[in-house]
């Protein structure tokens, strides 16, 4: 093991000269090459690096389209067809960005679901956490925005009813949906700010990604059995165990990417939103993205306006929360045979409010929605802190090494001097 | 004001759809695509027919306005030779100008020129077709839609089932029967079978034999002058308007499948490989003891 250092020294004299005045190199050294990680960690540790490669996905293609899009009532359609039809590739530069979105949001959700399993949220890392969780607000303005820009029916009355959901606020609520719409309906101004910030909040999410990243190389990462290192053995190397691995994970999620792309790029979509927007036509059904299913459905569950913003935003605010609502000690669930079940029985709700979100509101869809809506709320606010006082977990391993490997088997790990404990850097 | 939040609180409580629907409208059948599937792509001759039929039916009412005469003979579509199209192209005349006096004047169409539309705007087209204007159809395959349901909606991914709109408008076009006694035909209506609600302001645009398709050697129509077999020739070529590099798109797809997994065979072995320095890759945790804590 003796073939990787686990501190940065320059070898050549520019180096030594450049790392004295900027040490970037040694920051990059002790953050993705040394630094130690879990070695018993899963794939699910994979998707930071998914998300990145797709954040990154989806600006290179973004700013292509951005050469060619109209931000204009009148041409935004059109323009979008001249890069489907006349651009060189236009299609698959277009079909990347629109689909990329989806695969996002399946990447994000992916890794918040784990972040909720593993507990990844509790102590030390409540920052990294809700560092995170404000990402995924930011990604899901973006996403709103970017499906606005098309300028099709659902486009259309999609801004219009989202961006309405503010006028239900009591006093300012107008006021703040005019200055949304720079008018007095949906229209022309419109576009022009959407597509703007639609430009602007993926750098904003790249400066936050920047924080959550730095924010996990101070605890560290978590694992599957949420006991932190304790030994260089628990460990290793970043570069190139984890580095390799995430490229391989990276490539395998770009196979699922391209099936979408290249079979069913239009799968995803509306086909509404392939019909110019039409201010005097509203469509039969106006539904938002699939990412924003669950959401939707708590927004309609509730049968007063306000009631329903409200529900709505609390359900993703109510996340922030969600370090200090969970009291249990034990932070992996693998130890937790109760909240086990409860977190499996989350996830169906969740998966049931996406579709029912995608469901008219009438009848018993209504009833269901509310039902769910609840359990929705009485997860975070009151399942979670009960458990904590109730649950007896199971008896947690010594180590990483003795919980994969047992206490005899000892393998090679971090090399020896690694510092185990990497609170302690800087 | 008070008209546009009673519309946004329809529009929210999905209170929109019309409310004249009556009866159950039926499932489109799925019909066999050539495009369909990994490796699909356009009949030639196919496409051919539907830009005839689109020709001499739909285009006194209905526009093209995306596609550009070119675009006929590029590859991947109906494939006219590049004459035809001059030839085509000429037969149009389209507004030009304006020139040095600033007048607009019209000339005949050029290959690179887009398909003149029959209405000179919306509102004329709308004045002319009892108050609505007949959809633009550049896009139509995949402006159209119907309802999955579960779990169909989720075989489609693996079937990469993506002609829901074509089976659509096949089935609209040969959903012109009779209505169901006691149905109510509002004036300037009429009865479909598929349309939503049923009520189209289209008229059956087509009848049997009503174009004639090229020959083959003996003398035979190349498919049945038929209007099924009008409305899959047409639906194909607006298949292939609305997605001109379809062919393209699935030969592509194919190419970057194989690379993807061929690099991601190799970097397994090579993270295998390289996990082995510390003696293989152990993940997870083992299954703890079902003992409770004292």
């Amino acid at each position: 093991m003796s073939q990787y250092s686990t501190t940065y020294v320059p070898k050549s004299s520019f180096g030594k000269w450049f790392e004295s005045r900027l040490p970037i190199a040694s920051l990059v050294h002790s953050s993705f090459i040394a630094f130690p990680v879990p070695r018993n960690l899963t794939y699910f540790w994979t998707f930071g690096a998914i998300l990145v490669f797709m954040l990154v996905a989806q600006i290179v293609t973004g700013v292509f389209l951005a050469m060619y899009y109209t931000p204009n009532a009148a041409l935004a359609f059109q323009s979008v067809e001249h890069i489907m039809r006349d651009v060189n590739y236009g299609w698959l530069i277009r079909y990347l960005h629109a689909n990329g979105a989806s695969m996002f949001f399946v990447a994000v959700y992916i890794h918040i679901f784990r972040n909720f399993y593993y507990g990844s949220y509790k102590a030390p890392r409540e920052v990294l956490y809700i560092l995170g969780v404000i990402i995924f607000i930011l990604m899901m303005a973006t996403a709103f925005m970017g499906y606005v820009l098309p300028w099709g029916q659902m486009s259309f009355w999609g801004a219009t009813v989202i961006t309405n959901l503010f006028s239900a606020l009591p006093v300012v609520g107008e006021t703040i949906v005019s200055f949304l719409w720079g008018g007095y309906s949906v229209g022309n101004p419109t576009l022009n700010r959407f597509f703007s910030l639609h430009y602007l909040l993926p750098f904003m999410i790249f400066g936050v990604v920047i924080l959550h990243v730095w924010a996990l190389h101070v605890p560290g990462q978590n694992n599957p059995t949420g006991i932190p290192i304790k030994s260089g053995k628990d460990a290793v190397p970043f570069t190139p165990y984890a580095t390799i691995k995430d490229i391989f994970a990276v490539v395998v999620f770009m196979i699922f990417f391209a099936y979408w792309v290249f079979y069913i790029p239009n799968y995803l979509g509306h086909a509404d939103n392939y019909i110019p927007a039409n201010p005097a036509v509203t469509p039969a059904h106006i539904v938002p993205e699939w990412y924003f299913l669950p959401f939707y459905a708590i927004l309609r569950a509730i049968p007063d306006k306000l009631g329903g913003v409200i529900a709505m935003f609390s359900a993703i605010l109510v996340w922030f929360l969600m370090p200090w609502l969970d009291t249990s000690k034990v932070r992996s669930t693998a130890y937790r045979p109760l909240y086990k079940q409860f977190f499996w029985v989350f996830v169906a709700v969740c998966i049931l409010l996406g579709w029912l979100g995608a469901k008219p509101a009438e009848g018993w869809y209504v009833i269901v929605s509310q039902i769910a809506t609840a359990y929705y709320f009485i997860h975070f606010l009151v399942i979670l802190p009960v458990l904590g006082f109730v649950e007896r977990p199971l008896p947690l391993p010594n180590s990483i090494l003795e919980s994969v490997m047992g206490v005899q088997k000892g393998g090679a790990g971090m090399p020896a001097g690694a510092n185990a404990e990497p609170q302690s850097k800087g | 004001m008070m008209k546009r939040t009673l519309l946004i609180a329809a529009a929210l409580l999905g209170l929109s759809a019309p409310a004249y629907a009556a009866g159950e409208t039926p499932v489109p059948p799925q019909l066999s695509w050539s495009f369909q599937g990994p490796f699909g792509t356009f009949d030639r001759a196919q496409l051919q027919r539907g830009f005839k039929v689109y020709r001499e039916v739909c285009a006194s009412c209905h526009g093209l306005s995306y596609v550009a005469f070119r675009n006929l003979s590029q590859p991947g579509g109906p494939e006219f030779s590049e004459a035809q199209v001059r030839a085509l192209a000429a037969e149009y005349q389209i507004q030009d100008g304006p020139n040095e006096a600033g007048d607009m004047f019209e000339r005949p169409g050029r290959p690179a020129d887009r398909f003149p539309s029959p209405f000179p705007n919306e509102n004329a087209a709308a004045a002319a077709n009892g108050g609505k204007a007949p959809p633009d159809l550049s896009l139509m395959p995949k402006a159209r839609t119907y309802e999955r349901g579960f779990p169909w909606f989720i075989t489609d991914v693996f079937r990469q089932y993506s002609e829901n709109g074509a089976d659509y408008l096949v089935a609209l076009l040969n959903g012109y029967t009779e209505p169901p006694a006691g149905f109510q035909v509002p004036e300037g209506g009429h009865y479909n079978a598929y349309f939503p609600g049923h009520i189209i302001a289209m008229p059956k645009p087509v009848s049997d034999g009503q174009v004639e398709y090229p020959k083959d050697a003996n003398g035979q129509p190349q498919a049945p002058e038929t209007v099924d077999q009008y409305a899959r020739d047409l639906t194909a070529f607006l298949m292939w308007t609305a997605e001109p590099h379809l062919e393209a798109r699935k030969r592509l797809g194919f190419q970057v499948m194989l690379f993807l997994i061929v690099l991601s065979v190799l970097l397994y072995f090579t993270k295998k490989k390289i996990w082995a320095r510390v003696g293989g890759e152990v993940e997870g945790h083992a299954t703890p003891p079902m003992t409770h804590n004292p």
